[in-house]
C-alpha cells in the first residue's frame, strides 16, 4: 500500500520539482498539475527535470485563479490520473508546490497504515466557521459570484448586496450539507473515487462551479456523503494571517517546524534553502509514531495576529498611532498619582517607596524640571529631566515613562503648581489611580515666610487651578480610579485612606499599616484660613476648619482595633 | 499652458476658500479622520501640484548629473534598488555597501556630490553600482532629493526602492535570516506600498572622536549605544505623515527647544512608481498614501529602523567642515550651536542609554514592530 501525492503548482517550480522528486524517489507516485498561466518554457523545464522518474505524471492544465473552480477541476483531473495509473495507492495526499514534507515518508506511511479507512479533511458546517474571508459563510453556496473578489472588489460587493436585497437564493442540491475547510486533504481511494465517479457528478460540478471558493468546500462537502470515517483536520500545517492569506515559513522557522511533528507544511519561502536542505536531504530522526502537534505554532501565530490587530497597549510608535478611543489602553500599566500628600506629610515619597515597594517620583510635571525619584537627571529609556522637552509633548512624556518602566509601578506627585496639560489624559485613563487631598497645596503657603498679600494671591491662583482639575476628575468622561478627600476630612482620619490606596497598589501584601508618614504641623492653621477669609479670599477646597481650633488628627500609631461582638 | 491654468485655478480657489491654515502637528490620539469636503479636495489638489512641481524640478536638474559608470542595463525586473547621495564617505561606504548587499539590494544608484577622498573610485569599482557625479549645490538640490527623484523616476518604476544616506544602516524584523526580497514579498502580500523605519542615533560611550573605526568594520561595534524610550510621535496632518523626534540629539542638543530637534521618521523603502516624489528628505512622500506606514486602529504595522552612524569618530572633523559649507538643513544658521558642540567632542552617553543587541531588542522596546510577520 502506498500514498500518492497530487501537487498543484504555479510558482517556484524548481522547488516543487525537488519536493516531487523527494516523494517519487521514496516510492510515492506523484501527479503534478501546473497552472495554465505558467509559461510553456517553465513547464517544459519542470517536465524535463523530472523525466527520469517513472512514477511522476502531469495532468491536464487548468487556469487556477484564487477562489475559482479551476483549482477544483485541476484537483479532480490529477486525482483521476493517480487513481487510474497507480492502483496500489490507498491514500491520496493533496499538496501544493510550496509544500514541504517535515517528516520522513515512512512516518506518514506508518501513520496511515494504522488508519486505513480514515479521511483526513477539515470539514466544518457553515454555522461553525469563524475564519471566512469577506464574512460569507452559507451565502457562498446560495449566491452567485461572477466577479473576481481580488480584482473587482466593488462589483463583487455590490452584486452580493444586490442579491441580498432582492432575496435571490440558489437552490442547494438535495442531500448536500455545505461544509467548509482547509483546501489540503488526504483521502482514501474509496472516498475519493466515490466522489469522482458519482453518477450525479455532472450536476454537482455544475452547481459548485458557481459557488465562491469551491476549493474550500467541494471535497469538504462531498466527503460527508461518502466517507464513513472523517477525521476533520488537515495533515498539512498551514497558518493564515488576519487577512486570510497563508503565512510563509522561512529558514528561521527550522526548529519550530521540526518540533511541530506535522507531516507537511505550507507555504515555504522558495529561497528558504536551509529548510529545503534540512527536510528533504537531512535524515530527520523523529519519533516515528508521534502525533502531529502544531500547538506551539498555533499559539505563536495567534500572538502574531493579535500584535498586528490589537498591538501593545500603551505603546505609541512608528507602527502604531491609534486614534482616540482605539488605543486598547492609553498607557501600558497602572500608575498612581498623589495630589496633596507630599504637602500633608513631610517625607511622603520616601515613605511611599518603602511601604508600597514602588518607584515614587516627586512632581513629574513641576514647572522647573522633572523631579524623578532620587533626584535623577535621566530616567529609564534615557528620558531627560528637561521641562521643555516634557512640555513639548506631555502625553508622550507620560506614556513613555509608563512604557519604559513596565513591570514596576510608578507613583508621582501632582498638584496645582504643576503643568496641567495631562489632566484630561490621566482622567480618561483607566490605568490611573488618582488620589487627591484637595486644598493641601495651601500648607506650604501656610508654612512659608511670604507677605500675606502674596500668599493670598497665590492661594487664589492655585485654588482656581485645582478647582478646574477637580472638575475634570469629576466629569462623566473620567475613567481613572479617583478618590478625593478634603484636607479637613483627611487630617481627621489619615490612616483609612492611606490603607486603601496602599492595598490597591500592592494587593498581595495585605499588610496593616502600622506607621503613617510624618504629618505637617498644623498649629494655627484654622486661624490662618480665617485670615485669608478676612482678606477677601474664600478658601473652599480645604473643607471645614473652624477658626481658632487646631485640627487634631486621630492617633497615627494605631493600636489593635476593637472587636465588637 | 497647463501650468498657467493651474496657477489661475489656484488663485480662484484661494480667493474662494482663503488661505488654508493647519496646525503643524497633532499629538497622541488627535489625528482627525479625513473628511470628504471641499477643503479636503482643495488640499489634495494643491498637493498634486506640489508633487508635479517636485517632479518638474527633478527633470530640470537632470543635466547637473554626469554619468561615471552606468550599469543600469543590468537591472532586472523585480530587482531591489538603492538610491544614495554621498559626499566624502569613503570611510562608511565599504560597510554600507556590504550590509545592504547582504540584505539583498541588487543595484546601487549613487550620486557623488564632489567627493575628494576617493569615494568616487571606490564606487566605480563595484560591479553593482551605477555612479553619477555632480559639483552642484547640495542644498539647492533640496539636499540631493532632486537628483534622487530624477533617477528614481527613470530607473525605479515598478521596483522596490531603498533611499538612504551612507551613514544609515537599515534593519528590520528578521533581517539576519530574511532578505529584502522576503520583506517586500510580505509587504506586497499585505498590500503595503511603503515601509517605515525610524532613524536611531547610535553613539559611543566616552567623548566623540576618541574611538577607532576601521573602514569595513560594523559601525555598531564602535557605536553600540542608543536612547530607547524618549521619543515623541506626532502626526503632521497635511501629508498625514509621522513626525518623530527625540533620541540623543534631542536630549543633548535641543533640550531647550525640543520642537527644533531633528526629525527621525523615515520611509526609506517604497514600491516605486513614476509619479512619486520625496518631499522632505525621506521623511515624507507624495502622494500621501505612502506616508500611512502606521496603524490608526490600535494594531501594529511592520516597521524597521535605520541605524544612524553619524557619530563615528570622523564626525568631529566633519562638523567643522559642514558648518563652513552651510549646506545642511533649511536653516543652517540654527544648527551652528549644534555643530559647535559637536566639534567639542562631547560624551553623549548617559545612565539611561541602552546597548544595542539586535532587532529583537528594538522590538521588545517598542521601537520597531514585526506587525504580524512571523
Amino acid at each position: 500500500m502506498s500514498i500518492g501525492f497530487v501537487m498543484l503548482c504555479h510558482t517556484a517550480l524548481e522547488r516543487a520539482a525537488e519536493v516531487a522528486r523527494h516523494w517519487a524517489e521514496r516510492d510515492c507516485p506523484v501527479v503534478i498539475h501546473v497552472d495554465k498561466r505558467v509559461a510553456k518554457p517553465a513547464f517544459d523545464g519542470l517536465v524535463a527535470a523530472l523525466a527520469d522518474l517513472g512514477n511522476i505524471r502531469f495532468s491536464g492544465r487548468f487556469a487556477c485563479e484564487w477562489g475559482t473552480w479551476g483549482i477544483v477541476a485541476a484537483t479532480q483531473a490529477a486525482s483521476t490520473i493517480i487513481l487510474k495509473d497507480f492502483p496500489e495507492v490507498r491514500h491520496v495526499f493533496l499538496a501544493s508546490g510550496s509544500c514541504l514534507p517535515l517528516r520522513p515518508v515512512e512516518d506518514l506511511r506508518a501513520y496511515l497504515q494504522t488508519r486505513p479507512r480514515v479521511d483526513f479533511i477539515e470539514s466544518v458546517t457553515t454555522e461553525d466557521v469563524g475564519w471566512t474571508v469577506g464574512g460569507l459563510n452559507l451565502e457562498r453556496f446560495t449566491l452567485r459570484f461572477p466577479f473576481s473578489w481580488r480584482k473587482q472588489r466593488r462589483l463583487f460587493d455590490g452584486y452580493v448586496r444586490l442579491q441580498r436585497r432582492i432575496g435571490f437564493k440558489r437552490q442547494i442540491p438535495d442531500g448536500l450539507v455545505p461544509h467548509l475547510g482547509s483546501q489540503w486533504w488526504c483521502l482514501t481511494r474509496q472516498t475519493l473515487s466515490a466522489i469522482l465517479e458519482s453518477p450525479d457528478r455532472e450536476a454537482i460540478d455544475r452547481y459548485f462551479r458557481r459557488v465562491w471558493i469551491p476549493d474550500e468546500s467541494y471535497f469538504q462537502t462531498l466527503v460527508r456523503q461518502y466517507s464513513s470515517n472523517v477525521e476533520s483536520r488537515s495533515l498539512t500545517l498551514s497558518k493564515f494571517d488576519y487577512q486570510g492569506k497563508p503565512h510563509i515559513f522561512y529558514d528561521d522557522h527550522l526548529q519550530l517546524l521540526r518540533r511541530s511533528d506535522c507531516f507537511v507544511a505550507r507555504k515555504i519561502w522558495p529561497q528558504a534553502g536551509k529548510l529545503y536542505q534540512n527536510f528533504l536531504e537531512g535524515g530527520v530522526v523523529g519519533q516515528a509514531t508521534a502525533e502531529p502537534n502544531p500547538g506551539k505554532i498555533d499559539r505563536l501565530f495567534a500572538k502574531a495576529v493579535e500584535r498586528r490587530v490589537k498591538g501593545r497597549p500603551g505603546l505609541y510608535m512608528q507602527s502604531r498611532m491609534p486614534n482616540e478611543n482605539w488605543e486598547n489602553g492609553r498607557t501600558a500599566a497602572p500608575y498612581s498619582v498623589f495630589e496633596g500628600f507630599a504637602e500633608v506629610f513631610g517625607n511622603f515619597e520616601l515613605w511611599l517607596g518603602k511601604t508600597a515597594g514602588t518607584r515614587a517620583h516627586g512632581h513629574l510635571f513641576a514647572t522647573q524640571r522633572v523631579e524623578y525619584a532620587g533626584g535623577e537627571t535621566v530616567f529609564n529609556g534615557a528620558m531627560s529631566d528637561s521641562a521643555a522637552i516634557r512640555d513639548y509633548a506631555p502625553k508622550s512624556f507620560l506614556t513613555n515613562l509608563i512604557w519604559n518602566t513596565r513591570g514596576e509601578r510608578q507613583c508621582f506627585q501632582f498638584g496645582p503648581g504643576d503643568k496641567q496639560d495631562v489632566s484630561w489624559f490621566m482622567a480618561g485613563d483607566p490605568n490611573a489611580q488618582i488620589s487627591v487631598i484637595s486644598g493641601a497645596w495651601i500648607i506650604p503657603l501656610f508654612q512659608s515666610n511670604q507677605n500675606f498679600g502674596d500668599i493670598r494671591r497665590e492661594a487664589a491662583r492655585l485654588q482656581k487651578i485645582e478647582a478646574d482639575h477637580l472638575g475634570i476628575l469629576r466629569s462623566p468622561w473620567t475613567k481613572a480610579r479617583v478618590r478625593i478627600w478634603s484636607l479637613a476630612e483627611f487630617v481627621e482620619n489619615p490612616m483609612e485612606p492611606l490603607q486603601s490606596i496602599i492595598d490597591e497598589i500592592s494587593p498581595r501584601s495585605m499588610r496593616r499599616l502600622t506607621e503613617a508618614p510624618q504629618m505637617a504641623d498644623l498649629k494655627g492653621f484654622g486661624q490662618f484660613l480665617q485670615n485669608l477669609r478676612n482678606q477677601g479670599m474664600q478658601p473652599t477646597l480645604m473643607g471645614d476648619f473652624p477658626a481658632g481650633e487646631d485640627p487634631t488628627p486621630a492617633a497615627l500609631r494605631r493600636g489593635r482595633p476593637y472587636l465588637v461582638k | 499652458m497647463a501650468a498657467g491654468l493651474g496657477t489661475r485655478l489656484h488663485e480662484v480657489m484661494r480667493r474662494v476658500l482663503g488661505e488654508v491654515h493647519l496646525p503643524r502637528s497633532v499629538s497622541l490620539g488627535e489625528l482627525p479622520v479625513p473628511e470628504r469636503s471641499v477643503m479636503e479636495a482643495w488640499r489634495a489638489y494643491k498637493l498634486r501640484w506640489k508633487r508635479l512641481r517636485l517632479l518638474a524640478r527633478a527633470f530640470r536638474k537632470r543635466r547637473q548629473l554626469r554619468s561615471v559608470v552606468d550599469r543600469t542595463d543590468r537591472i532586472q525586473a523585480g530587482a531591489i534598488l538603492a538610491f544614495v547621495t554621498i559626499r566624502n564617505e569613503s570611510v562608511r561606504l565599504p560597510y554600507f555597501l556590504a550590509h545592504h548587499r547582504k540584505l539583498g539590494v541588487d543595484h546601487f544608484l549613487v550620486v557623488d556630490n564632489d567627493s575628494d577622498d576617493g569615494s568616487c573610485d571606490l564606487l566605480a569599482a563595484q560591479e553593482d553600482v551605477s555612479l553619477w557625479v555632480t559639483g552642484h549645490g547640495y542644498k539647492q538640490s533640496r539636499f540631493g532629493l532632486d537628483w534622487m527623484t530624477g533617477l528614481q523616476r527613470r530607473y525605479g518604476h515598478g521596483h522596490w526602492c531603498l533611499t538612504l544616506d551612507a551613514d544609515e544602516i537599515l534593519i528590520y524584523p528578521y533581517h539576519e535570516d530574511r532578505n529584502l526580497r522576503a520583506l517586500t514579498a510580505e509587504l506586497d502580500a499585505q498590500g503595503l506600498p511603503s515601509f517605515g523605519a525610524m532613524m536611531l542615533d547610535m553613539y559611543p560611550k566616552g567623548p566623540l572622536g576618541a574611538q577607532h573605526y576601521e573602514p569595513g568594520q560594523d559601525p555598531i561595534e564602535v557605536l553600540p549605544w542608543f536612547d530607547s524610550g524618549n521619543y515623541v510621535v506626532q502626526i503632521q496632518p497635511l501629508l498625514r505623515n509621522l513626525w518623530i523626534q527625540g533620541g540623543v540629539r534631542a536630549r543633548r542638543f535641543f533640550a531647550g527647544e525640543p520642537r527644533r530637534a531633528p526629525t527621525l521618521n523615515k520611509v526609506p523603502l517604497v514600491r516605486w512608481e513614476r509619479g512619486y516624489a520625496y518631499v522632505n528628505s525621506t521623511h515624507a512622500l507624495l502622494p500621501r498614501k505612502l506616508n500611512a506606514v502606521f496603524d490608526e486602529t490600535g494594531g501594529e504595522r511592520i516597521s524597521g529602523a535605520v541605524l544612524h552612524t553619524k557619530f563615528l569618530p570622523i564626525v568631529v572633523d566633519k562638523a567643522v567642515e559642514e558648518q563652513q559649507r552651510q549646506q545642511h538643513f533649511a536653516n543652517s544658521a540654527l544648527y551652528d550651536d549644534y555643530y559647535r558642540s559637536l566639534a567639542d567632542s562631547p560624551d553623549l552617553w548617559c545612565a539611561g542609554s541602552s546597548r544595542y543587541t539586535g532587532w529583537r531588542q528594538l522590538e521588545a522596546m517598542g521601537l520597531i514592530s514585526r506587525g504580524g510577520w512571523i
